[in-house]
């Protein structure tokens, strides 16, 4: 816990909130995160930015298992690490998440 | 060079000379090989030559053996030069400029050369044959250059060269000796007709025209004719016939009439000295297709190994004219004469014509125009010297209405028969390649033996041979996985979804065994698209499994705003709509006002959480500019308003967008629709285009202007409205049935074929109406996602609000 010694969690809503697979913008202070909710009820929440180039949101991309196919330009990353996936480069700023009694915290 | 290997030479690196080779590669390694050429190219196809004209080919298209081919098989090519003639006592061929090669046997393939009418002026600037890349350079540079051109030669090559022409921007005349066009291939009726069609495509003629000189100073400028009259001209393109090239052979005192004749194993009157395809002479005939000369080159490749083979008796040729829209065909003998029994049928409406001709009962030729459906069927039947039965009259000529189909079994062809002529394919190398290499599609069959790489006519046999020898494993279409999570083809699992009742994506993933438990962004849209198809009353639709614009149904922009599209039916709007649109676009501050390529607006740059209040304010059906569904059906003016107008687009159009809009689609679909002929809404590069003419409709499908773009294929003609609506529903729900996900018809079309979509929707009626039914059914499902989405609010927040966090930790 070291690393998150400075870390803040605020509060991001229900986990009802979040419907299966299908991203939510969520704002904090002046940070935009696109917040994910997999299949098996695991919250992910990453910087609302497209690691192309060209930029872009993330929050509309397609869920499959822990992966997120992004939605402008279809690469592949992984929701833990928020690394992109090969063929493909780059990397996407992930948050820590904890959910107490089905709330959702985010950590910035 | 291998020492203790026989030296074979071959002159000619065209079509005969290397499919030769080829089939002496499979057969044997003893020899080395050396290949001359004039042409500065390796071996390429050349009846593709038409196409590379009309622009749906690049010479780099055609190419049939590259470089490292020859490499790889340690061939010595040399291109870009001439053998003169060849030395028997020293065993040798000699250049144009004087180098000699040892051979121990020698093949010709010569081929032809375009003959050149030897009237004055024909060695002007701006008068070419037809016959190799250089002609057609020649030709392609012309075009831009010059507007009007001649085409001198009313045959197959002649009407592909104006075809092309016309495709080029040129204004181009056929000048015809002869009364009737392809008078060797086709009879009275059929080229009657032939010429009726390609005037519709913009091709003029002058027929019964003897040509006497060509015109100009040093550059052709026209032509005169027998009868004194002319024609002014900037291009002539001479396509009168060909001329076997035998220079080489008389150089070399070989026995030469028309062509090199030869005897029933290629060998020519010279010992070790061989001759395959057009330059050849084979019992008094020479050819001037492409199937004879495969049939020739395999008798000679066994005959030089040393393989048993049975003699070359001649071939029976069939033609097939190689310009879109105009299906003409003919095989064996097609001129009636009296002791011939003619069986036909003329059918001036649909512009068809059909005619079998039979000597004591036994079939030997056919003529077949507008329909060539059956070209393959006659082919074999005519190949085989079949005896016309009830049963085969009924199959062919069809028993009343619709009643037509049922091919003979392929069983029955030899191992060695041909079956593509363009590519010299014969039934024993498919049969092979399907149960060496467990191949399961026409694609795969065609990437492995070439069969079908050319014109595409001997598919339907190609098929047949696949279906007899997987039997029941045959499944239509391609085996490809769909993607990297499965190895299943689309078939395999749209055959296990019906079968097993399978309702979810997570379902299908599970139980066939996906690697990737939930999938990726390609197989997730499909499979929800499939099973939406399959089931269209009882399927959940998946929004997580949905592309994000059909999520949100708009259109994602790359900064992350959206694009709002309301439906304009058939392009036609109203002054308090406009208005409307434009008092929303103010107050959402959109970004841009775009008149879209479909007819509609565009309002560009719309904030996500304010979709759905603009969708509320808007209160327009939704214009599915983000779907795989029917986007737009472009129209023309129509006989409201337009002076040519026959039909009325406007409200036709209006017509099909109500009855077809938002229903699933594998992929985008578009229409148009035209008053007339002449067009005016462009159907040719649309899903389906349809174009009004005096008595009805006429429908294409297939076109695309796209990233692949290309012109729809005629399908049929329709009399009334109520026709026209159904064969467009049957089209649709086939195509929705069959099609790959993401598969646009232009793809699709030419996957499956316009014969089997025409024998499904156009001749089935059966079947036509069972497709209606089913498109019917699944459009009963529909509802209009804007107004969906308004009724759920709490959805919608979901979907479309950010969450905001402004509490302090
Ligand atoms: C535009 C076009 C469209 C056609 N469409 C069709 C079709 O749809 N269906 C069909 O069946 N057929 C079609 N044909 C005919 C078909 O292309 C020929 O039948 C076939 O190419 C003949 O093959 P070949 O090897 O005998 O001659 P070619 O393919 O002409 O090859 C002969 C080669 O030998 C070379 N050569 C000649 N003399 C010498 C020499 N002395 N030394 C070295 N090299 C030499 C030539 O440069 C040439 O490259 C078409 C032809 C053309 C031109
Ligand atoms: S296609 Fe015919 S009817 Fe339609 S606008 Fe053009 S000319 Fe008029
Ligand atoms: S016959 Fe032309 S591609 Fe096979």
């Amino acid at each position: 816990m070291t690393t998150q010694q400075s870390a803040i969690y605020y509060p991001a809503g229900e986990i009802e909130e979040f419907l299966p697979q299908i991203g939510r913008v969520v704002e904090i202070k002046d940070h935009e995160l696109a917040v994910f909710r997999t299949s098996d009820g695991t919250i992910f929440a990453a910087e609302n930015r497209n690691p192309h180039p060209k930029g872009g949101p993330l929050a509309e991309g397609i869920v499959s298992g822990y992966y997120l196919y992004d939605p402008l330009y279809d690469w592949k990353i992984d929701l833990n690490t928020g690394l992109v996936q090969a063929p493909d480069q780059g990397q996407v700023q992930m948050y820590s998440v904890k959910i107490e009694n089905g709330q959702v915290w985010i950590a910035l | 060079m291998n020492g203790n290997k026989e030296k074979l030479v071959i002159i000619g690196n065209g079509m005969a000379g290397i499919s030769t080779v080829e089939q002496i590669l499979k057969l044997s390694s003893r020899f080395d090989i050396t290949v001359f050429g004039t042409e500065p190219y390796p071996n390429y196809n050349r009846i593709m030559l038409s196409y590379v004209l009309e622009g749906s080919k690049t010479i780099d298209d055609i190419v049939l053996n590259d470089l490292h081919w020859y490499e790889d098989y340690g061939i010595t090519l040399h291109t870009g030069t001439t053998i003169t003639r060849i030395e028997s006592e020293t065993r040798e061929v000699v250049t144009a400029e004087g180098l000699r090669f040892p051979y121990d046997k020698v093949i010709i393939a010569t081929g032809s050369s375009s003959f050149i009418l030897p009237v004055p002026g024909h060695d002007k600037q701006g008068v070419v044959g037809f016959r190799d890349i250089a002609d057609c350079n020649v030709m392609l540079e012309a075009a831009k250059q010059y507007k009007k051109a001649a085409v001198i030669g009313g045959g197959l090559l002649g009407l592909e060269a104006a075809k092309g022409l016309v495709q080029l921007g040129m204004e181009v005349t056929v000048v015809h000796l002869m009364q009737d066009l392809m008078e060797r291939q086709l009879d009275p009726q059929a080229s009657a007709m032939l010429k009726t069609e390609l005037e519709r495509q913009g091709i003029r003629f002058k027929m019964g025209a003897q040509t006497a000189e060509l015109l100009g100073g040093e550059r052709v400028e026209g032509i005169r004719f027998a009868d004194d009259s002319v024609l002014n001209t900037d291009f002539v393109v001479m396509a009168v016939g060909i001329k076997p090239n035998t220079g080489v052979a008389r150089e070399s005192g070989l026995e030469v009439n028309r062509g090199i004749v030869v005897d029933d194993y290629m060998q020519t009157s010279l010992n070790n000295v061989y001759s395959v395809g057009e330059c050849t002479e084979h019992r008094g005939v020479c050819y001037g297709l492409v199937a004879p000369l495969f049939e020739q080159g395999m008798i000679l490749a066994k005959h030089i190994c040393g393989v048993d083979t049975a003699p070359y008796e001649g071939s029976v040729v069939s033609t097939k004219l190689k310009i879109s829209g105009v299906d003409v065909f003919s095989t064996g003998e097609f001129i009636d004469s009296p002791e011939h029994t003619i069986i036909s049928h003329k059918d001036d409406w649909k512009r068809t014509y059909k005619k079998i001709l039979l000597r004591d009962n036994i079939m030997v030729g056919a003529v077949l125009f507008g329909d060539i459906t059956d070209s393959a069927e006659l082919q074999k039947l005519i190949k085989q010297q079949a005896e016309m039965t009830d049963e085969l009259y009924a199959s062919l000529m069809g028993t009343g209405c619709g009643g037509h189909k049922k091919a003979t079994s392929v069983e029955t062809m030899a191992e060695d028969e041909i079956v593509c002529g363009c590519n010299g394919v014969t039934k024993g190398t498919i049969v092979d390649a399907i149960t060496n290499e467990g191949l399961t599609s026409v694609d795969e069959i065609k990437a492995c033996t070439g069969a079908t790489r050319s014109c595409g006519g001997c598919k339907p046999v190609v098929e047949q041979i696949l279906q007899y020898v997987l039997g029941d494993n045959f499944t239509a279409g391609a085996k490809q996985g769909i993607c990297a999570c499965t190895s299943l083809s689309r078939d395999e699992i749209v055959a296990e979804i019906r079968q097993k009742g399978l309702q979810t994506t997570k379902e299908v993933m599970h139980v066939l065994g996906w690697n990737q438990p939930e999938g990726c962004s390609k197989c997730r849209p499909a499979i929800n698209y499939y099973l939406g198809m399959i089931a269209p009353d009882t399927h959940v639709d998946e929004k997580e499994s949905r592309f994000v614009n059909e999520r949100m149904n708009a259109n994602i922009q790359k900064d992350g705003t959206y694009t709002v599209v309301p439906r304009m039916y058939g392009g036609v709007t109203t002054p308090e709509d406009l208005k409307r649109i434009a008092d929303i676009s103010v107050k959402y501050d959109v970004k841009a006002v775009k008149v879209t390529g479909g007819q509609r607006l565009d309002l560009i740059g719309v904030k996500k959480e304010d979709l759905p209040k603009v969708w509320a304010e808007l209160d327009m059906p939704s214009g599915y500019a983000y779907a795989k569904s029917l986007r737009t059906v472009k129209t023309c003016v129509g006989s409201q308003f337009c002076r040519f107008g026959t039909q009325d687009s406007m409200a036709m159009g209006a017509l099909l967008e109500r009855k077809f809009e938002r229903l699933d689609l594998p992929a985008k679909f578009k229409y148009a629709v035209n008053g007339c002929p002449r067009n005016c809404a462009e159907s040719c590069t649309k899903d389906i285009g349809i174009v009004g003419n005096d008595g009805g409709w006429e429908i294409f499908i297939g076109g695309n202007g796209g990233i692949k773009a290309r012109l729809a294929d005629s399908l049929c003609k329709v009399k009334t409205d109520e026709e026209l609506v159904e064969l467009c529903g049957a089209i649709m729900q086939h195509y929705r049935e069959t099609a790959n996900y993401l598969e646009r018809t232009s793809e699709w079309v030419e996957r499956v074929g316009l014969e089997q979509i025409r024998a499904v929707v156009v001749e089935d009626v059966k079947e036509r109406k069972a497709l209606m039914e089913r498109i019917e059914f699944a459009l009963e499902q529909v509802e209009d996602p804007w107004k969906k989405a308004l009724r759920n609010e709490e959805g919608q927040n979901k979907l479309f609000q950010g969450i905001e966090v402004s509490a302090r930790p």
